[in-house]
């Protein structure tokens, strides 16, 4: 690894004078799929805001593969809560798509037909093509979801960070989703998911963050993953059944 | 002509409101609206105290002053935890107390009628005419207004990516590095101009009516940003076409005739739009009922 695609050094965020996330410094490889886990409340969201400059922090240092995060915007994607946003806005789920777009358009330049063009493309890796014209109040929540993936794809970034991509969304939405971030992770891209479903996540992330307040570990989900960690991250809240084959956890 | 120029006001007023209500429908801040339209008085007396004349532009600038104002304080107290909707109520009422006591204070001395500030009539519009060049141009509002709704149109045209980003997913546009903050204030100082530039030749019945109503009747009617504003444009002009001529008839304030025809229209789009309406909702529920059983 000669480059890290993600640093993060000394990173403090707080709301209200209270510290959400404290003192949080790591380091994530290119081309990985890592999750972030941890308990309610643990700033996880938090987390991934403050490294995009969506809320201040009072410290820290943000390094995206060696260039300040500023310089790197262009090389990032965001998928933020899917209720975060009104899905009665009127607007069609192509429009939503070429808004990833945007941030490469610069100041006046206004989306045209080669936007258009990739938003389909993109609305077509996630199956959703045939809703391209649909108002977006319309959609399921699974198919919602898709088209921020969708718009998200469209960034063209680098590394992605998302926020509980897989909350309500249906079983198949999930699947899709999963196989995307897949295929990211094999054109070398580096996705980091905030996660909520412990039983998944060894299926699906080769790294695993536990986060509560701090980073109590990050690396390769095998290491980490562990009942140990776990009961540390979660303060001995869980009850872990060792005898299912993923390790299922319950609260 | 006099028709013409009282419909031209009112039509120019009904379309730069409604532009930006437009937003303020989409971003649920149409109470925001309501409270710089109010707020902005003071901003009014003070340009005029410091001025001492009743020229516009003074009056704009201690306007869009104030309307900042406004939505800083409402910020402000929303982000250290009072409820969004009392934050705005404290903000606007107690600036527009303040702009009355200050009216009442010093109005005496001076030549300055509260009664035309806040219900400015659109019918006296073609008496208060301007000259240039010694040729006489026309009613002064409709320049005023008319330069406020060029302006609009232009700012919301070039920017209008970000106008919708910001509106749509503001985290998104952070995240790109789109200045959300400055189009928010930008997006407000449009609402203070325009609507001092209508309250002093309308009144503000007429700016607080066009700023929603329109807007809303448009959202009804439209699945897409762009097209809800030209719907919305269309429903302000006709607002005002229809509110003169029911004027006319029964004898009535122009204004608050025109206001109660986007009322009215808005009626008719709650009821019958094919998307949102109530009829088309019921009918549709009726079939479904009828093949399911």
């Amino acid at each position: 690894m000669d480059q890290a695609a993600l640093k993060v050094e000394n990173l403090t965020i707080a709301y209200h004078k209270k510290p959400v996330v404290e003192d949080v410094s790591f380091e994530v490889p290119e081309g990985n799929l890592i999750g972030i886990i941890g308990p309610n409340g643990a700033g996880k969201s938090t987390l991934i805001k403050g490294i995009l400059e969506l809320i201040p922090k009072i410290s820290g240092e943000i390094t995206i593969k060696g260039s300040t995060y500023k310089s790197m915007r262009k090389s990032i994607g965001y998928v933020p809560q899917r209720e975060s946003v009104d899905w009665d806005f009127p607007t069609n789920a192509l429009d939503v798509v070429m808004m990833g777009r945007y941030g490469h358009l610069g100041w006046l330049k206004r989306p045209g037909k080669a936007e258009r063009q990739k938003a389909m493309e993109c609305l077509d890796k996630v199956g959703m093509v045939e809703y391209a014209n649909r108002q977006i109040s319309q959609l399921s929540g699974g198919q919602q979801q898709r088209i921020f993936l969708a718009r998200a794809l469209a960034q063209e970034a680098d590394i992605y960070f998302m926020d509980e991509p897989f909350v309500g969304v249906d079983a198949a939405t999930e699947k899709a989703i999963i196989q995307l971030l897949m295929e990211l992770k094999g054109k070398g891209k580096t996705v980091l998911v905030v996660h909520h479903d412990l039983s998944t996540v060894k299926e699906y992330f080769d790294w695993t963050m536990l986060l509560n307040k701090k980073v109590m570990k990050i690396g390769p989900t095998e290491e980490v993953f562990i009942p140990e960690y776990l009961q540390e991250t979660y303060g001995g809240r869980l009850a872990i059944l060792s005898d299912t084959k993923s390790g299922l956890l319950l609260k | 002509m006099n028709d013409f120029w009282i419909i031209l006001v009112g039509a120019l007023v009904a379309s730069s409101c409604s532009v930006l209500g437009c937003f303020l429908i989409v971003r649920k801040m149409t109470l925001i609206g309501d409270a710089i339209s109010h707020s902005v008085l003071p901003g009014i007396v003070l340009a005029f105290l410091i001025t001492g004349t009743r020229d516009s532009v003074p009056m704009l600038i201690g306007a869009a002053a104030l309307g900042l104002l406004t939505v800083f304080l409402i910020q402000l107290f929303q982000s250290s935890g009072v409820q969004s909707d009392a934050a705005i109520g404290i903000v606007f009422t107690s600036l527009f107390a303040t702009g009355i006591v200050l009216v009442s204070l010093y109005t005496q001395q001076i030549d300055f009628d509260l009664e035309h500030v806040l219900y400015g009539e659109i019918a006296y519009t073609p008496w208060n005419t301007m000259t240039i060049g010694g040729i006489g141009a026309g009613p002064k509002a409709v320049w005023i207004v008319g330069s406020c709704l060029i302006l609009n149109l232009i700012l919301i045209f070039l920017f209008f990516k970000q106008f919708k980003l910001v509106s749509f997913d503001p985290s998104l546009a952070a995240a790109m590095g789109i200045p959300v903050l400055f189009f928010h204030y930008l997006l407000m100082s449009l609402i203070s101009l325009t609507t001092v530039a209508s309250f002093d030749s309308v009144g503000s019945i007429l700016v607080v009516g066009m700023l929603i109503i329109p807007a809303a009747t448009a959202y009804l009617l439209s699945d897409r940003l762009s097209r809800m504003i030209l719907v919305s444009i269309g429903v302000g002009i006709l607002s005002s076409l229809i509110g003169y001529y029911s004027a006319t008839v029964l004898d009535a304030s122009i204004s608050g005739c025109m206001v109660s025809s986007a009322a009215l229209l808005f009626g008719l789009a709650f009821l019958f739009s094919p998307s949102h309406g109530l009829v088309s909702r019921f009918l549709k529920r009726r079939k479904s009922k009828e093949s399911h059983s």
